[in-house]
């Protein structure tokens, strides 16, 4: 059956796409769906050495892609629970997960329309293979916005992200950072009132659109603002809520970063399939830690080591966003003073800069900035230890 | 430099070799007054003003100037000028000299300024200088106007201080829209002005570095 298709599609279809054929200029289009979908053809020759790997980057991606499901699929669950919490009523965690996951879904359509839409156009203009880069991205840029975040507004920051961060620098695999990231800051400094705040964390009105639904009311006393904002306000006590609220992710936050349990879950799959790196997962985590140990030393109502750790999207962009081999470090060494850098940088922009009640994006993509440099002199070193050695 | 021909003095600093894109001088001062249209204009007029009269000054003194004391000489005749300017602006445009504060001040440090000087004015006649400032201060005034104007619409939704994208929106009846912050800080414009020196680096290949 799948041999017949493939035929098929070998013979009827491709060569529309290849040079004569009446749709040449699609051919970017064409091959990015076919080899989304197929195993390419080609396979090495029987002659000579090859060093071959099935697992090439839309396969690599993929397995980020599966492993960003436990925590989207807690994130939309968390969005209506936040809602009902807010109206004070409690519908069953089914239609909690649907409220939530209606909500999600025109985000990513936007982000995947808008930022493949560009690829494909600059890849039709190149005549070259659509790259597989924003695959993921199109899925990381709506989990990590406010779940208020009106679609144009994604759909401006996408676009923005995807000339200016990646498509300048020469696409996928050449971008100095993070594009989701960079998705992000813009979203930050261009609109911050739509992405701080208490009133865009909670989702109040019917989930298509923030529009009150007639015949509620939003419970007296109830406030949308996400513990780190407490902690940017001076108004934060660990003892109000409770660590594994964070850890599990029942706290309000940005749509699918608010889970610790479900994204550790996705780290369990990016680490057991070698995608993501162990190295810099680690040193992330271990630099978190001792950072926030430190600050809790100093000061009184500082959060807890735990829950620093599982606040705000501190684990996400442990597992998610510091991993991204494209922008992290190359070199093994490299990865744990990167993975320690962004974990100590986190803490210190979270607790003593009060214009930012988060620190996660900032700390990545300053990590980006310095990763180059960072290999630089571990590289440096190196040779220069060997040259040592040699006039011994 | 002087084997060039006039209309190529004049013309050229507008775009082709346009001082700002192209020679990349006078950045500081381009992200720093072009977040509304108004002073953005006010400047680009205040700098051609000081560097064509600058330039035709300095050509009638090249050749008494002598060469070691030539760069004082230069900021002697500049601060002259723009204080000048910065008076002249201070009794007929107040609000608008306010809001340039200290960068009209600073036209004295603009490597603009400072290039043509010593390229072009130390060595030519006064009435080539004289075309060669017009030229390079309406070059920086055009992307001055070009890129406040992005700016302007994009991060205040305003042109020239009138409301228009509010007007509309209002119209439409969606409240949602909000005015994109970026646009207000320096970053837009270093972006903006690196979206200038991409277009024209495509349309002409001479610019390209193999």
């Amino acid at each position: 059956m799948s041999n017949k298709l493939n035929n098929f599609i070998h013979e009827k279809i491709a060569p529309n796409f290849e040079k004569g054929g009446k749709f040449e200029s699609l051919w970017s289009v064409y091959d990015s769906f076919h080899t989304f979908l197929f195993v390419p053809r080609q396979t090495a020759g029987r002659k000579g050495v090859q060093v071959h790997d099935s697992v090439d980057s839309k396969r690599v991606i993929i397995m980020v892609i599966l492993a960003l499901v436990p925590a989207l699929l807690m994130g939309c669950w968390n969005v209506g629970l936040q809602h009902d919490r807010a109206l004070g009523i409690d519908d069953g965690w089914f239609m909690q997960f649907l409220y939530g996951f209606v909500a999600f879904l025109p985000k990513v359509v936007v982000s995947y329309v808008v930022g493949l839409g560009i690829e494909m156009a600059v890849a039709a203009y190149k005549r070259e293979e659509v790259a597989e880069g924003f695959l993921a991205t199109g899925l990381l840029i709506p989990m990590i916005v406010p779940v208020n975040t009106p679609l144009w507004m994604i759909a401006v920051a996408t676009a923005f992200s995807v000339v200016f961060a990646k498509e300048i620098f020469g696409g996928t695999g050449m971008n100095v950072f993070n594009p989701a990231l960079v998705t992000r800051a813009f979203l930050f400094f261009a609109y911050p009132k739509a992405m701080s705040g208490d009133a865009v964390f909670v989702r109040t009105g019917s989930a298509l659109c923030d529009s009150p639904i007639e015949g509620t009311q939003v419970v007296d006393g109830f406030s949308g603002a996400t513990p780190l904002a407490a902690v940017a306000d001076n108004t934060f006590n660990p003892e109000t809520f409770s660590t594994f609220d964070a850890f599990i992710g029942t706290i309000p936050g940005s749509i699918a970063e608010t889970s610790t349990a479900a994204i550790l879950l996705g780290a369990l799959l990016l680490l057991v399939t070698k995608v993501a790196s162990w190295r810099i997962m680690l040193s992330v985590f271990a630099g978190g830690a001792v950072m926030s140990a430190i600050v809790g030393a100093f000061s009184e109502n500082a959060p807890t080591v735990a829950q620093q750790l599982c606040l705000g999207g501190f684990a996400f962009a442990a597992v998610f966003m510091a991993t991204d081999p494209v922008t992290g470090c190359r070199t093994n060494t490299g990865k744990f003073i990167y993975g320690c850098f962004i974990g100590v940088m986190v803490i210190i922009i979270r607790m003593y800069n009060t214009g930012y009640p988060e620190g996660a994006m900032m700390a990545v993509l300053l990590g980006n900035a310095v990763a180059p440099l960072i290999d630089h002199y571990v590289v440096e070193a190196n040779i220069n230890k060997r040259a040592k050695r040699i006039k011994a | 430099m002087a084997a060039e021909k006039k209309p190529g003095i004049f013309t050229g600093p507008l775009w082709t070799n346009n001082p700002v894109v192209v020679q990349v001088l006078g950045i500081c001062s381009a992200l720093a007054v072009t977040t509304q249209m108004k002073p953005a204009l006010v400047m680009g007029i205040s700098l051609t003003c000081v560097l064509a009269f600058a330039n035709v000054i300095i050509s009638l003194m090249r050749n008494t100037i002598p060469n070691r004391i030539r760069i004082i000489v230069q900021l002697v005749v500049v601060a002259a000028l723009v204080i000048l300017v910065n008076q002249i602006l201070k009794a007929y445009a107040f609000e608008v000299s306010k809001q340039l504060s200290v960068y009209v001040g600073l036209i004295i440090t603009n490597c603009i300024l400072m290039g043509r000087l010593e390229a072009f004015a130390l060595g030519n006649k006064p009435w080539p200088a004289l075309l060669d400032g017009l030229g390079n201060g309406l070059g920086y005034a055009i992307i001055l106007f070009v890129v406040a104007t992005f700016r302007e619409f994009f991060g205040s939704g305003t042109l020239f201080g009138i409301d228009v994208i509010a007007r509309f929106v209002n119209e439409s009846g969606y409240d949602g829209y909000q005015n994109c912050g970026i646009f207000v800080m320096p970053t837009s414009a270093l972006i903006l002005i690196g979206c200038i020196i991409w277009y024209l680096r495509s349309k002409n290949p001479d610019l390209q570095e193999k």
